[in-house]
């Protein structure tokens, strides 16, 4: 099993869930992030005061997928999140040695 | 305020429209020192937005109490060299009758000085922008009591007491752009001096942490300025405080515009802030001089007073004082350009016949005008300062570093002013331990 993480920009989330749900994906967590890459984050002005807010907010989405999965989810989260601009994000995946489905106590694959 | 209308033939009897009016406008002053709570409550960090409420807050509880006691006394009662005033009939408040008229005027003294006791509460509350996040809370308690006492009363009474100097002088001061506008953005500056800076002042970001709430509350404040300026005319039957009415309005809206396009143009956007903060500017610099100028005359008010605030707000930086959120960049420095305009743009046809450099009456109310603005400025920003240092020598004024740091509103009021976190944090369970097992263990007993 592998463990997809992608953090993106948060307006990408409803098409990434979609396409994640279109390719059969039953579930994912997603966390408000804040972080900032290339895009060194960016400058706000208050009575005149310039702010350079460098970490802006993102979000961190964590999917669960079999090893045989990962490099196409990837390849959805990765086309979903996509706007061209800089700042789009990251996605990586690392090997998972267990997961268990909390209800049921399943283990490995059957708990996805 | 109003001359005293006294035609010798028929003296002022009680006017019950101008008496339900001013109740009204006492009110809408009221809401203005929350309105005041939440424009600074916004503006500053999430960690010390509840000691910034309270400071406000504060004010409306202590002042209110001092007026009754002796407050009222001080500022309108008889003269003593100018300087004071004194009653004993108003002491508590006591041998005030019920029906017995404000002198010269058609509103009941309960009613004058009800009004009156708004202003003196938001005066010093105008204050706490500049104090930000590091004033002790006992301390600030303290410094109201003894401000309003040895500062404000008397320059109130300077200012709008039959026979306090700049009264007599003729200063034009319709609503309190000395008495409450300068003299709040002195004294802001003279305790700054003297505490010193917020930990991180120009190294950490300190942006507002909620514009709404700013511009909330500046919505707020412009709602009960108009009770603030018109009802300072104490009725209407000339029609002056509807003059005053409308240039308040006109001067804001002006100001407001002032502000955005300057920051515009100088720091490329439109901000909310900008905007809260222009309207703010506005409304203080017409609160002086709105019952002297034309409608076109307060929007040259509004437009001058918009630029220079806006311009006045970056000074802190270049100087190194901080004025966490710009009590001398918008009402010491709104105050005294609204103040002195009156010299340039009084029209003679308001509140009185002084006519201003532009309407042919030369430089003489100007130089008025001068003798006001500059005498509360120091008398407030001089006082204040010392009354700071005794009390950062006696007390200390400031919260441990520490406390600063981690927020003043948990170390100084025991509370945080959001939740967060949507599983509650952990807090149920210091209350669990107090009275809900105590209902647990009696039931247990029956």
């Amino acid at each position: 099993m592998k463990l997809i993480t992608a953090v993106v920009k948060p307006h990408r989330l409803d098409e990434i869930k979609e396409a994640l749900q279109a390719f059969g994906v039953h579930g994912l967590t997603v966390t408000e992030a804040s972080g900032y890459g290339r895009q060194r984050g960016h400058t706000e002005v208050y009575r005149g005061a310039e702010y350079t807010v460098d970490l802006v907010p993102k979000i961190r989405i964590e999917v669960l997928a079999e090893d045989d999965d990962a490099e196409q989810l990837i390849d959805v989260i990765v086309k979903a999140a996509r706007t061209g601009k800089i700042g789009d994000g990251k996605v990586w995946s690392l090997p998972v040695e267990t997961a268990v489905r909390v209800r049921t106590g399943e283990r490995g694959p059957d708990a996805l | 305020m109003a001359p005293a209308i006294t035609l010798a033939a028929d003296a002022p009897t009680l006017s019950s429209a101008n008496t339900g009016f001013m109740l009204i406008c006492s009110a809408l002053v009221m809401l203005m020192t929350p309105g005041l709570a939440f424009f600074y409550g916004g503006m500053v960090r999430v960690k010390s937005t509840l000691n910034m409420l309270m400071m406000s807050f504060i004010s409306l509880g202590i002042v209110t109490i001092l007026w009754v006691l002796y407050g009222f006394s001080l500022a309108f009662g008889t003269d003593s060299g100018s300087l004071i005033g004194w009653n004993s009939d108003w002491v508590g408040l006591s041998n005030i009758g019920l029906t017995e008229l404000w002198d010269g005027y058609t509103i009941p003294v309960f009613v004058f000085l009800v009004f009156q006791l708004m202003f003196a509460i938001i005066t010093p509350a105008l204050i706490s922008g500049a104090l930000a996040d590091r004033v002790k809370f006992s301390a600030w308690a303290l410094f109201i009591t003894l401000w309003v006492t040895i500062v404000y009363f008397p320059v109130a009474h300077w200012v709008w007491g039959a026979g306090g100097w700049a009264f007599e002088l003729g200063v034009i001061d319709f609503a309190g752009g000395t008495a409450v506008h300068i003299n709040a953005g002195a004294a802001a500056l003279g305790v700054i001096l003297v505490i010193g800076k917020r930990v991180g002042f120009k190294k950490d970001p300190m942006r507002p942490h909620s514009l709404p709430l700013v511009m909330l509350g500046a919505g707020l404040l412009w709602f009960g300025w108009f009770g603030f300026n018109a009802g300072s005319w104490l009725g209407n039957d000339d029609g002056v405080g509807a003059l005053m009415f409308v240039n308040t309005q006109v001067a804001t809206a002006a100001a407001m515009l002032a502000w955005l396009i300057y920051e515009k143009i100088r720091h490329g956007a439109f901000t909310t802030l900008g905007a809260a903060s222009g309207a703010v500017a506005g409304l203080v610099a017409i609160t002086p001089s709105g019952g002297a100028v034309s409608p076109l005359g307060a929007i040259a008010v509004g437009v001058i007073a918009g630029v220079l605030c806006a311009m006045a707000v970056g000074l802190k930086y270049k100087f190194g004082y901080d004025d966490s959120l710009d009590v001398v960049g918008v009402h010491l420095v709104g105050g005294v350009v609204g103040s002195l305009l009156i010299g340039f743009f009084a029209s003679g046809k308001g509140q009185s016949e002084v006519q201003g450099l532009f309407y042919g009456g030369g430089l003489d109310q100007f130089w008025k005008q001068c003798a006001g603005v500059f005498a509360v400025l120091g008398y407030s920003l001089v006082v204040s300062a010392i009354l700071a240092f005794l009390l950062d020598k006696t007390i200390g004024m400031r919260v441990p570093e520490d406390d600063e740091v981690a927020g003043i509103d948990q170390a100084e009021h025991a509370e945080t002013a959001y939740d967060f976190s949507g599983a509650g944090g952990g807090a149920a369970r210091s209350n669990v331990t107090g009275p809900v097992a105590d209902t647990a263990s009696k039931k247990v007993d029956a």
